[in-house]
């Protein structure tokens, strides 16, 4: 066995694991750890401008390829100001491992220099956390953190390193196998519940599939669709799950919730059966929950036994991975049959149908000025569909949910539960590295953009070809939207009344900006920006600062209860 | 409805910080809060009292299951179940009257006096949380109870059920 620091068993350990990228900033605390990064080339190292954006590049790489993203901060601010970045990814079950400095254990409790309790400060935000009290214990700690990180309901992770520990010399020692004698998630459904959702699903006539973040796995194998199309019957997903099932496939209804899609609320209201894969029926889908989803049998599909019956009750809960457990249901549903069911359901569609032809997402184009959802329209049309999106947060991420119906899980990258702004160019970011060869957007807005623009600077010391698409409304857009709505127009604080010249900014950053004005030169703007495929390009597009995103729910009613324009409602 | 919450958990720094912070973190009530290592040293056994309605207790095992630190939880409250917990106080002891009315109470209550002192008495007594309080409201009637220390609740399943890894 070799001898080795605890810094240069930190980065072994990560090479052991197959860790490709850490993202990160160094300081006081983690200079040792910098120091063995130094003398190698198989982990590679991302320097960031902030540590916040470090944790959401780990976390667009994450998402983007179902890996566990990697963080390398150090101590006191460099820890902190990873919190709403780890937050993020714990509302929307991510896989992040956080390494964090920490002044040496000797000091720990005397408010030393960059001392934070990390520990402490991270407790609420993750799925567990580690502080590592001897060198010899590195790899079986980061080994542990990876396990912990990726199975069962994803989360991240934090491992806090105090400095005289990484710089102890030991035995590094990597754990053949991982195994926490208090940790087993269940992936394997009950047998028994399993075939009792199979016999509610025979049954159903009036169906649907409503799918979360947790439904993702069981996308990219192609089960979710398989059961789709056997079952023929309608699928909606959460913010978190879209993708799941291609956007532009005929059982699609699009997004569900409070800004979900007429069809797709309608029918959850006036289901008989609605199947819940990896969903957590958040009160952002929910509306008033007294008023829920009245005739539904529910059957409740979820790796997290407390996300079941948590806010709605499940009729048949099942406590497994998605992927598992339709694994398990398949043998169960052999004599259903995709042209039987279809006339089975033949009214329910033809009712659905009818929702459809309201054409909930149509607004009223101008010629004088760029209404939001056309701009991301203009993007799916220059994508064709196939580029990644990352978001921020507000109308624009409304839009762009609504208006870039999403081929394939893992392409939309957004922070649903956490809401975080700021997040969307560094995700974008982590989305480029995992793919080099892709086209790695970001949906923006003029507030959004400006909470972590400083990685403009990363993207040019790494050559990132980001394309970032920016709705400039001038204002906060969604604050705002609530304003009119609720607080009878008083725009309280939801202006910008000192917008930077985002052309110039991003020049000065080394990269291509393009202002946009009028709708006569979107098409334009496009597909200049699309054509420079080696270089970032902000694309700064004047929209309506009017347009407010709808279909939107009426508080406190019913899935079904929504506006449908400033002045229509259902 | 009240409840006695029994959770066996890694005996580890910080195991403890996550229970009571998963408490506060999603609202949930600790009336008392008892924690020591089992014959194990390996493992920590935490009683919880709380209260709140089925809904509620639900999440919280759920929550606390959830812990990675946490091996098992389980409802005493469920079942038929033995919950013990003591109480030392100190109560003022003026007079000779008010001294003969304290070991009278002392010894319907099944108490013991552990220590003596020329104006207190301090008691020890075990039992039901109910029993406590009864005895608290009884010395209270006789003269001023000066301080009090409770253990919180500990509780065993009755029979062969048991909470083990």
């Amino acid at each position: 066995m070799e001898m080795m620091s605890g810094a240069e068993m930190v980065i072994r350990a990560l090479r052991d694991l197959g860790v490709k990228y850490v993202f990160g900033y160094p300081g006081g605390a983690v200079l040792d750890i910098y120091d063995a990064l130094f003398a190698q080339d198989d982990v590679k190292h991302i320097l960031v401008r902030h540590e916040q954006a470090a944790a959401h590049m780990a976390d667009g790489y994450a998402r983007a390829t179902g890996q566990t993203g990697t963080v390398l901060v150090t101590s006191g601010p460099g820890a902190t100001n990873t919190i709403t970045g780890i937050a993020t990814a714990y509302m929307d079950s991510i896989p992040m491992v956080v390494l964090s400095g920490q002044v040496p254990s000797t000091h720990i409790g005397e408010d030393a220099f960059q001392e934070t309790d990390m520990i402490g400060c991270s407790r609420p935000i993750v799925k567990h956390s580690f502080l590592v009290k001897r060198a010899e214990d590195i790899p079986a700690a980061i080994a542990k953190a990876y396990y912990i990180a990726n199975s069962g309901r994803p989360g991240p992770v934090v491992i806090d390193l105090p400095k005289d520990i990484v710089q102890d010399v030991r035995q590094y020692q990597f754990p053949d196998k991982v195994s926490i004698r208090s940790y087993n998630p269940t992936e394997k459904g009950h047998g028994r519940q399993v075939r009792k959702a199979a016999d509610v699903l025979k049954e159903a006539k009036r169906p649907v599939i409503y799918v979360g973040g947790g439904g993702l796995k069981a996308s990219e194998t192609g089960q979710l669709l398989a059961l789709a199309e056997q079952l023929k019957a309608p699928v909606t997903t959460t913010l978190m799950g879209l993708g799941a099932i291609p956007g532009q496939h005929p059982q699609c209804i699009g997004m569900l919730g409070m800004h979900g899609t007429m069809e797709a609320n309608k029918a959850m209201h006036h289901a008989d059966c609605i199947l819940a894969l990896g969903a957590r029926f958040d009160d952002r889908v929910t509306n008033n929950i007294d008023k829920f989803c009245p005739e539904a049998n529910i059957i409740h599909i979820d790796v997290d036994p407390a996300s079941i019956s948590k806010t709605i009750n499940a009729h048949i809960p099942i406590v497994g991975s998605v992927e598992r457990v339709l694994e398990q249901l398949t043998p169960y549903l052999k004599s259903v049959n995709s042209e039987k069911q279809e006339e089975k359901l033949v009214d329910w569609w033809q009712q659905i149908e009818s929702w459809r032809t309201r054409k909930c997402l149509n607004y009223a184009s101008d010629v004088d000025v760029i209404k939001p959802q056309q701009v991301v329209e203009a993007l799916y049309k220059h994508t064709k569909g196939e580029a990644y999106v990352s978001s921020d947060v507000g109308q624009h991420q409304m839009f762009a949910a609504l208006y870039y119906p999403f081929a394939k899980p893992r392409q939309w990258i957004n922070s649903g539960g956490l809401g975080t702004m700021g997040f969307g160019l560094p995700a974008a970011m982590g989305v480029q590295f995992a793919f080099p060869e892709a086209v790695s957007t970001v949906i923006t807005g003029d507030a959004s953009i400006q909470m972590n623009i400083q990685e403009l600077s990363t993207c040019l010391q790494y050559n990132l070809p980001v394309k970032i698409i920016c709705l400039n409304n001038r204002s906060l857009g969604m604050v705002r939207q609530w304003q009119d709505m609720i607080y009878q127009g008083r725009h309280s604080h939801s202006y910008m009344e000192s917008m930077p010249d985002f052309v110039k900014l991003v020049e000065a950053y080394g990269h291509v900006g393009i202002k946009v004005d009028h709708p006569s030169e979107l098409d334009a703007a496009m597909q200049q920006c699309f054509s420079l495929t080696d270089r970032l390009v902000f694309v700064d597009v004047a929209v309506d600062p009017t347009e407010h995103v709808y279909p939107m729910q009426i508080k406190n009613g019913s899935m079904a209860d929504m506006k449908l324009s400033k002045t229509e409602r259902t | 409805m009240r409840r006695i919450i029994s959770v066996l958990m890694e005996n580890e720094p910080g195991a403890l910080s996550r229970i009571v912070g998963l408490f506060s973190q999603r609202g949930y009530n600790v009336d008392s809060l008892c924690v020591t290592t089992t014959g194990d040293p390996t493992l920590s056994r935490l009683t919880i009292t709380t209260h709140g309605d089925d809904k509620v207790i639900e999440q919280i095992t759920k929550q606390i299951n959830k812990l990675v630190d946490v091996f098992k939880v389980m409802d005493l409250t469920e079942g038929e179940h033995i919950e013990r917990e003591l109480m030392l106080l100190k109560v003022s002891t003026p007079t000779e009257q008010i001294r003969a009315e304290v070991k009278r109470n002392v010894d319907i209550f099944r108490a013991q006096i552990l220590d003596v002192s020329a104006k207190t008495y301090t008691i020890q007594t075990t039992g039901s949380s109910e029993k406590l309080d009864a005895f608290l409201t009884s010395m209270s009637d006789y003269t001023d109870v000066v301080e009090v220390s409770r253990t919180g609740v500990c509780g065993l399943s009755r029979g062969e059920k048991s909470l083990h890894i």
